[in-house]
């Protein structure tokens, strides 16, 4: 009765040859392949540069200033524009601007991806309930997976770097932008675009003055836990070559330097913090017109 | 303004479920809204409507909740697609218009007022009544200048930088109608458009609408449960049960001789001394008798007929035409029967 109690797996052998056939399979690929898909990503390192050049180059006093600026801008309120700068010179004071503003760049470029690629799959997914089934699964995976073992394909087709770093943390944050995105279309009234219809809109007109405004404080959801997302996945892609607030921590892992890991921790805790109350901020000021009364 | 356009609604069938298509011979057949809902769980939405609406006219639909009113209204512009039958307009099937052609009809012939107003909640009252023009892709100097001028035309001057939501439920109806309106299309199709007024305001709007029809005349076709209402703007009322229209004509018509009880329940307290008027009752002279002294315009209605024949203490009145011919007589107890119901005159 041993067949009972170990379950009767397939043969030892087979396995072993499967796993070989697949390695050796997507070896080749990369071979012959990976100069291509590098080429093809090479953009986003143009991007990845670019961002963390700016933010690295400009004085901080004008990154202050600016950040004070977007609080306001967003929130219309001194204390989320104080809590922001304050948290910002705390960051510097304890010797982490640099890395905060590395980790930043790549927040901001993840996010912006994230958005490129997210926005039109959302709006697909919201037109065709079959495209829908087909994602959910895909997405569903793409958030469950362990990042680890995606990490490993795409850093044997990219290397180590800061582009492989951005598309595994794209992969881990895309999810919810496209999730809400494809659910806020979906809420939108039915009598209001009935109404959009008979005026004579076209499908683009529709989209863009009824759709997307009327969408708009669910995608700002996505938005937000998209960014959210990406910063979680800070330290994991430390690893693979991503410079910032990351790596500090991965060192004091490593080396088991204590006070090192909780400062970076708390500064990525900080930023989170910033991050999430601007923008959702900003999303409620959107929603301005939804304030008083009635339905 | 181009020429009014009429709607010509034949045969039309709307079958709601998963395939309709499979059950509109067995409805063709007669099978019962209630026999379709039980058997094959598809609801009968309407039933081999035909309606001719004239040129310039106003179609009012009545109908209990539930009937078919809002259904068949959306078939005017296609916002449902029908079962079977056609809805021609211009000498075209509107069920057959591809995409394109179908955008330019509903921007150009038809503008549509919602049971439920349908504003875009995060415009203006002022870009939602532009809504239309702007779509058709009017500068918006010009979009402003004409919607400014529907919003001041149905009272919401000062109200036009608010947005819906500061809005009372009649005010947004209101920018409903401007929207509407704005548009300058030859049909209007209104879905209990002043449903949500207060009648005064309802009386006021009902006025805009008739005046409108003054200077430009519209096809409107508008659905209301109030038969007041219908008899003060509508030129010819179709009664809807069920997804059938079980009666159409003028509101004579239909308060003289209600085809079933349903329309008799729907008219029983109407003030038909006020709509009824004196030629749909009046009878054939005989040639027995002198004729009445005292003589009345057709158009007037039955109840000023019975205030004059009192104080004139007449039994009968002459119905003299405006260039002098008599027309028929109306006895007294014609007017007295056709005032309280009784039965219908003729
Ligand atoms: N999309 C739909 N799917 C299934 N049934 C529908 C659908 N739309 C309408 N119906 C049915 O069609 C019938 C007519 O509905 P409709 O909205 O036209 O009524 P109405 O006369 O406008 O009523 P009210 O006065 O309440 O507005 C109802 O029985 C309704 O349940
Ligand atoms: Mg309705």
């Amino acid at each position: 009765m041993a067949w009972l109690t170990s379950f009767p797996q397939l043969d030892d052998g087979y396995l072993r040859d499967l796993k070989k056939v697949i390695d050796e399979g997507f070896r080749n690929f990369t071979r012959s392949y990976g100069d291509m898909i590098e080429g093809f990503f090479s953009p986003l390192q143009t991007l990845l540069i670019w961002s963390e050049r700016l933010l690295l180059n400009t004085p901080w006093p004008i990154i202050l200033l600016v950040v004070a600026g977007l609080a306001w801008g967003a929130s219309r309120n001194w204390r989320v524009v104080i809590g922001s700068v304050l948290t910002l010179v705390l960051i510097g004071l304890f010797g982490m601007w640099d890395d905060t503003m590395k980790t930043v760049s790549m927040i901001f470029a993840a996010t912006l991806l994230s958005i490129v690629i997210g926005l039109p799959l959302g709006i697909l997914m919201s037109r065709s309930d079959r495209f829908q089934a087909v994602l959910n699964p895909i997405l569903d995976v793409m958030q469950t997976m362990p990042s680890f073992v995606y990490l490993i394909p795409v850093v044997m087709l990219l290397g180590i770097g800061k582009v492989p770093g951005l598309i595994a943390v794209v992969i881990y944050a895309l999810p919810p932008m496209i999730r809400l995105t494809n659910l806020g279309i979906r809420q939108v009234d039915r009598e209001v675009l009935e109404a959009a219809d008979a005026f004579g809109s076209s499908a683009w007109q529709k989209l863009i003055k009824a759709e997307l405004p009327l969408a708009l404080p669910t995608i700002m959801a996505g938005i937000n836990q998209t960014i959210m997302m990406a910063l979680a996945m800070v330290v994991i892609a430390s690893m693979i070559g991503v410079q910032g607030l990351g790596q500090p921590v991965l060192r004091a892992i490593n080396n088991q330097y204590f006070t090192l890991g909780v400062f970076n921790g708390f500064a990525i805790v900080g930023i989170a913090i910033l991050f999430d109350r601007i923008s959702q901020a900003w999303g409620k000021r959107l929603q301005k017109h939804r304030e008083v009364g009635h339905g | 303004m181009a020429d009014p356009i009429g709607i010509e609604i034949r045969n039309l069938y709307k079958i709601f479920g998963p395939n309709p298509a499979a059950h509109v011979e067995a409805v063709r057949a007669g099978m019962t809204k209630a026999e379709l809902q039980a058997r094959h769980g598809h609801v009968l939405g309407l039933r081999d409507i035909n309606i001719s609406i004239a040129p310039g006219s106003i179609q009012v639909i009545m109908g209990l909740s539930g009937s078919g009113k809002s259904t068949l209204i959306r078939h005017i512009n296609r916002l449902i697609e029908p079962t079977a039958g056609e809805i021609i307009i211009e000498g075209q099937n509107v069920v057959a218009m591809p995409p394109e052609a179908l955008r330019a009809f509903r921007r150009h012939k038809t503008a549509m007022v919602f049971q439920k107003f349908a504003l875009l909640p995060h415009r203006t009252v002022l870009d939602n009544a532009a809504y239309g023009l702007e779509v058709q892709g009017v500068p918006e100097a010009e979009r402003y200048r004409t919607a400014m001028r529907w919003i001041e035309r149905v009272g919401l001057k000062g109200f036009e930088k608010s947005y819906p939501s500061q809005l009372s439920g009649g005010m947004q109806q209101r920018v409903g109608l401007a929207r509407a309106l704005v548009n300058d299309a030859p049909i209007l199709l209104m879905d209990e458009a002043y449903s949500a007024l207060d009648p005064l305001i309802r009386y006021d709007m009902q006025t805009v609408l008739l005046d409108l029809q003054k200077e430009v005349r519209k096809t409107i076709v508008f659905i209301t449960h109030d038969l007041d209402e219908a008899l003060r703007i509508g030129d010819r009322i179709a009664l809807l049960r069920d997804g059938c229209v079980i009666q159409q004509g003028s509101a004579q018509d239909i308060v003289l001789r209600p085809a079933d009880d349903y329309v008799a329940n729907f008219v029983q307290h109407v003030d038909r001394g006020k709509v009824l008027k004196v030629a749909s009752i009046m009878v054939e002279p005989s040639g027995a008798e002198a004729p009445p002294e005292a003589a009345i315009d057709p158009e007037a209605r039955v109840a000023d007929a019975l205030q004059k024949m009192a104080v004139l203490r007449l039994q009968s009145l002459r119905v003299e035409a405006p260039d002098g011919r008599t027309l028929g007589h109306l006895p007294f107890q014609a007017a007295i029967d056709a005032y309280t119901g009784q039965q219908g005159a003729r």
